[in-house]
């Protein structure tokens, strides 16, 4: 079977993780951390392009928030790119942008939530959205791609304008589900 | 079998933030906080209260915001056992402003004084400099602080020191609380008044 079939990615013809870059660009996105996700491939290229954005792979999702803490601390703007999985490493870390309001946007491809293939991928995914709200993130998603910028660009927005960890979920339906060829 | 360390926490940090200049501190959850504090509580000290595993990642990002100032980072065997794979994204991005320093008395002493890894040998300056940080040094003696002092506002590449202490408890001394207030007063020392208008 096709190697690619194994990673889920947004077909070529779509451009929304272009809308995203742009997007980035146009709230002055400086500092890019990320644990690599196959439906955010074309986007952080777009970021390793921009020699304007520091990309910095994280080994945990959780060393990305404490890192936009400091970013902010510094007077920088920054945003997390992470699958649904990500978001339980993050769990206890939200606290420190909670309490030092510090403006922490995520943008978050989901996982175990259409279409799923992978059974280890489901209790994270369903429960992705709860962790989130309970650790005082406000939540907003993104299922069909005309919406994805704006959802984006709302959810930068809330961050920086109000000052607390904000999500973006990229629902899995425009990502596409792995098949491993059994489809 | 190396002698127990005798350096006091407290002397080591005053002797570390000695005349600091525009020096930025992170420190970690603690007595790491308690220290810096207890050395002079300033608006560029972010002593943090939670986020264990945090402190050197915080440092990271605040280090690449602000290339053109040294951040330093002082923090606990504990903590810095929860992030070793933060060493390693260190390590790759190579801030050359940033000093990770590890006050090591080999225990948890926040919560009771149990045995962290490093009583059992395990080598936090190896690990560092395994994970890209050449000069990873351990410190066991006074007559050591004074370079390390130096290297922090002079280094050319990210610095990374276990400072061997005396486990035990220093008194408290504890730095504001409020995380709004801590980010707001470090933000301005850093940007100016312009922090507050950031959009």
């Amino acid at each position: 079977m096709d190697r690619d079939a194994l990673e889920m990615r947004p077909d070529a013809a779509s451009d929304w993780p272009d809308r995203i870059y742009d997007t980035l660009k146009t709230h002055g996105i400086t500092q890019v951390a990320l644990v690599p996700d196959a439906g955010h491939a074309r986007l952080i290229r777009r970021c390793q392009a921009d020699s304007a954005m520091r990309v910095v792979t994280l080994t945990t999702e959780e060393e990305g928030v404490a890192m936009l803490v400091g970013a902010w601390l510094g007077g920088a703007k920054g945003v997390l790119l992470m699958q649904s999985s990500g978001v339980g490493n993050c769990t206890n870390m939200l606290s420190l942008a909670v309490l030092h309001r510090a403006p922490l946007p995520m943008l978050v491809t989901m996982r175990g939530d259409f279409g799923e293939f992978n059974p280890a991928q489901v209790p994270m995914g369903n429960a992705t959205q709860a962790v989130l709200e309970a650790m005082g993130t406000l939540v907003r998603r993104a299922d069909e791609a005309k919406d994805v910028a704006p959802v984006v660009d709302g959810t930068l927005r809330l961050a920086f304008n109000t000052y607390r960890p904000t999500a973006a979920l990229i629902g899995q339906r425009l990502i596409g589900a792995k098949t491993f060829g059994k489809d | 079998m190396p002698t127990d360390p005798t350096l006091d926490r407290r002397a080591v940090v005053r002797e570390l933030l000695r005349d600091r200049g525009d020096l930025l501190v992170v420190a970690g959850l603690g007595a790491s906080a308690w220290d810096i504090t207890a050395a002079g509580d300033c608006p560029a000290n972010l002593p943090l209260w939670g986020g264990m595993g945090g402190a050197a990642m915080l440092g990271l990002g605040l280090a690449l915001a602000q290339p053109k100032r040294r951040v330093l980072v002082i923090t606990g065997d504990g903590e810095m056992l929860m992030a070793l794979g933060a060493l390693a994204t260190i390590g790759v991005q190579k801030p050359v402003n940033l000093t990770v320093v590890v006050l090591d008395n080999e225990h948890y002493s926040e919560t009771g004084g149990q045995e962290t890894a490093t009583r059992h040998g395990v080598d936090l300056a190896a690990i560092a400099r395994g994970a890209g940080i050449p000069d990873s040094r351990i410190v066991r003696g006074a007559e050591d602080l004074p370079g390390l002092r130096s290297d922090i506002h002079r280094a050319a590449a990210p610095l990374f020191a276990v400072v061997k202490i005396a486990a035990g408890n220093a008194p408290l001394v504890l730095p504001p609380r409020e995380g709004a207030f801590l980010t707001a007063r470090f933000r301005e020392a850093v940007l100016g008044s312009a922090a507050h208008h950031q959009l």
